[in-house]
């Protein structure tokens, strides 16, 4: 962690070799570093769902999109992201970046322009419920019209870039870094801080059943049918953290920043197959019962992993102790505490039963970006690893 | 220009028009009903909606655009199959052979992009509909519908990734399938698998899990192949058309396209 600010400073000092423009791309790469990227990309979510009434006016926003089109383009001149970029099976990615982008302006747009009417007693942009128009012709040409500019882009950008196709495959010659499919590279990224049956069955089902279960839990009657974020701030919160964060941020995360071995590499960064791979990580157990005592150094508390039953409890269960402690906070004391705090209105209007639900998805939610910020300061492991019972959280 | 309108006029009071249409020119209130009312996929429509919602700015069309790739995807699909095999000795020279001989050999370039461009623009119809609130009574259970589809839509990409065969294919879905490995009692490696077991022989093994059932083999290899052809090309597109039916069926039932109330 200090090394690398020391790096970020290094990157900066005019002192040090290289050119102008290599040393904004190894600031660049920096700032790439996970521990910053999804931090920095967090905290950019949070500033544009603060500041949605300024950065959504079309001049404000246009002028972002210049400047990430600038950024972006000219980071194709650099060689190593240029070979990720133009692999053909990444041309979505940048799609992707794009259209959401251009999506959540426009909904966020609408959501401004709509609050502001709102404080001023004018009528929604959607209002006027009895104005009805025929489906024929207004509906069917619209459709017909789009159905027709989509056909044109789809057969323009085949024409204009061949479908990704590489040699045939070979089952002895395994690709460092094997990729999974783009849309699922945020599911494999979550396998580096979890067991492969919570990254890869939990995870996504609980994803599933949450979108699912939303209408159900999310009580709020207001914000039906148009576009606002006054009058549903939490909600749009958490999902667009969901949306943006966790699901495309690490898509991004997975194209441009993984390379051989899974190790992280800055965008400008040349794969290099011999880096070292990362480093040892240590569990809650190791951190309590070894690291905490040769600090303190004092002589009633002894540093090592309890190996013997006491009180009648199992060796492991002493020995997770404190990650059971902090993870039964989390999951069960957290939830209680809030309900009388900050979420008491919530509780309140949505009851026992949509609370614990609303609880159970928010929480598996949030413990992904908990324990990848703990694992790229602390190099931690789990809070509790059980292995006996695949109980590895 | 009058003898084009005599032409067009002569069809349309002809009896095989009047056969087919059952209505006459949609041109005044009744008869544009009618259009919609007596055709049996506008009848998906109804007959009228909110101005507000159908302006471009509101749905994004991005439902529709889902449901025109799903259909460029049908289209595209059906023609490869003309020319591909699922055997792992020919899976790969068909698609190198349907870009190098075939006239027409961009259908699978357009078959491959409009797939992403459905995972796109399947996850934005899913944002508007979230902003807007619709999922909120009475169209939870579409946003119900909706997720599945969701689901589908990216499992049928993901099949579809392993038609071509090439390193791309395996590698990839490898990674992915491994996950099946590790399902709660139902992978060999997954928790709970070890207790299920008679007189202390094992029921999952890698031979019996999930992942095998997935990918008919221990390894991606010709099994893999068959399963994946199958999936992708017969059983979810079938399912996912029954879904788009009782999804489209439930935005009119449940009063159309959103709006205030
Ligand atoms: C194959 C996939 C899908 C197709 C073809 C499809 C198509 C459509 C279409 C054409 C509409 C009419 C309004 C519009 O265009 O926005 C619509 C509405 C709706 N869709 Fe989808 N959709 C799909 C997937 C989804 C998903 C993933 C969700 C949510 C998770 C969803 C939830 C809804 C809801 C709740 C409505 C009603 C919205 C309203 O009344 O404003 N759909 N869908």
């Amino acid at each position: 962690m200090m090394t690398t600010f020391a790096h970020i400073l290094a990157s900066v000092d005019p002192a040090q070799q290289g050119s102008a423009i290599d040393r904004i791309k190894s600031f660049v790469d920096a700032l790439c570093a996970p521990y910053y990227f999804v931090p920095l990309t967090t905290l950019l979510l949070v500033i544009a769902l603060v500041s949605y009434k300024q950065w959504t006016r079309p001049k404000a926003a246009l002028l972002v999109f210049v400047a990430f089109t600038v950024f972006y383009g000219a980071s194709m001149l650099d060689e190593d992201f240029f070979k990720i970029i133009k692999k053909p099976d990444n041309v979505p990615i940048t799609m992707m970046i794009y259209f959401t982008g251009f999506c959540t302006w426009l909904g966020f747009r609408q959501a401004a322009v709509n609050d502001d009417r709102m404080k001023r007693g004018e009528p929604l942009i959607e209002s006027g419920a009895d104005d009805k128009v025929l489906v024929w012709p207004d509906l069917v040409y619209t459709e017909l019209i789009a159905l027709v500019l989509c056909t044109a882009f789809l057969v323009v950008w085949a024409i204009l870039l061949k479908a990704p196709l590489e040699p045939p495959a070979n089952p002895t010659n395994i690709p460092n870094p094997s990729k999974a499919p783009w849309y699922f590279l945020g599911l494999q990224e979550l396998l580096v801080y979890f067991d492969p049956w919570i990254a890869g069955v939990l995870l996504p089902g609980l994803i599933i059943v949450g979108l699912i279960a939303l209408p159900y839990i999310d009580k709020n009657p207001r914000g039906n049918g148009y576009y606002t974020l006054k009058e549903r701030p939490l909600v749009i919160s958490v999902f667009m953290f969901g949306f943006v964060i966790m699901w495309c941020v690490l898509i991004v995360l997975g194209t441009f920043l993984r390379g051989p071995n899974w190790n992280l590499f800055g965008p400008y960064e040349t794969w290099d197959p011999h880096r070292p791979a990362a480093l040892l990580n240590i569990n809650v157990s190791d951190v309590f019962w070894v690291v905490l005592p040769e600090k303190l150094n004092v002589a009633w508390w002894k540093p090592g992993l309890p190996s013997e039953a006491s009180f009648g409890i199992p060796a492991f269960l002493v020995r997770e102790a404190p990650g059971i402690v902090l993870l039964g906070g989390y999951f069960f004391a957290l939830p209680v505490f809030l309900a009388k705090t900050v979420f008491r209105k919530i509780y309140t209007q949505i009851g026992l039963i949509r609370y614990a639900v609303f609880w159970l998805l928010l929480s598996w939610m949030f413990i992904v970006p908990i324990k990848m910020v703990l694992r790229w300061l602390f190099n931690m492991k789990y809070f509790v690893a059980i292995t006996e019972w695949f109980l590895n959280v | 220009m009058g003898l084009l309108n005599s032409v067009g006029n002569y069809f349309r009071e002809s009896q095989v028009w009047g056969s087919i249409f059952r209505h006459g020119v949609p041109r005044d209130r009744r008869t544009r009903a009618m259009a919609i009312l007596s055709n049996v996929f506008l009848h998906l429509h109804p007959v009228a909606v909110r101005k507000s919602g159908i302006r471009l700015s509101f749905t994004w069309c991005m439902g529709g655009l889902t449901f025109f790739l799903f259909l460029a995807e049908t289209i595209t699909g059906v023609l490869l199959m003309f020319y591909y095999r699922p055997v792992v000795e020919y899976a790969y020279a068909d698609i190198v052979g349907l870009r190098a001989h075939v006239t027409l050999g961009l259908l699978r370039e357009i078959h491959r992009w409009g797939a992403h461009a459905m995972v796109i623009a399947i996850w934005l119809h899913m944002l508007r509909v979230f902003l807007t609130g619709s999922y909120k009574p009475p169209r939870e259970f579409n946003w119900g519908v909706g997720v599945v589809l969701l689901t589908l839509t990216l499992l049928l990409s993901f099949t579809g990734y392993l038609l071509p065969w090439d390193q791309l294919a395996i590698w990839a879905i490898t990674v992915g399938s491994n996950m099946a490995r590790a399902t709660p009692f139902a992978g060999h490696e997954g928790p709970g698998a070890a207790l299920l077991q008679i007189g202390g022989v094992p029921l999952i093994h890698g031979g019996s899990d999930a992942r095998f059932l997935l990918l008919g083999g221990t390894v991606v290899g010709p099994g893999a192949l068959l399963r994946f052809y199958v999936l992708h090309c017969v059983f979810i597109p079938v399912v996912v058309s029954v879904l788009i039916a009782v999804h489209f069926w439930r935005v009119r039932k449940d009063g159309g396209i959103s709006g205030p109330l």
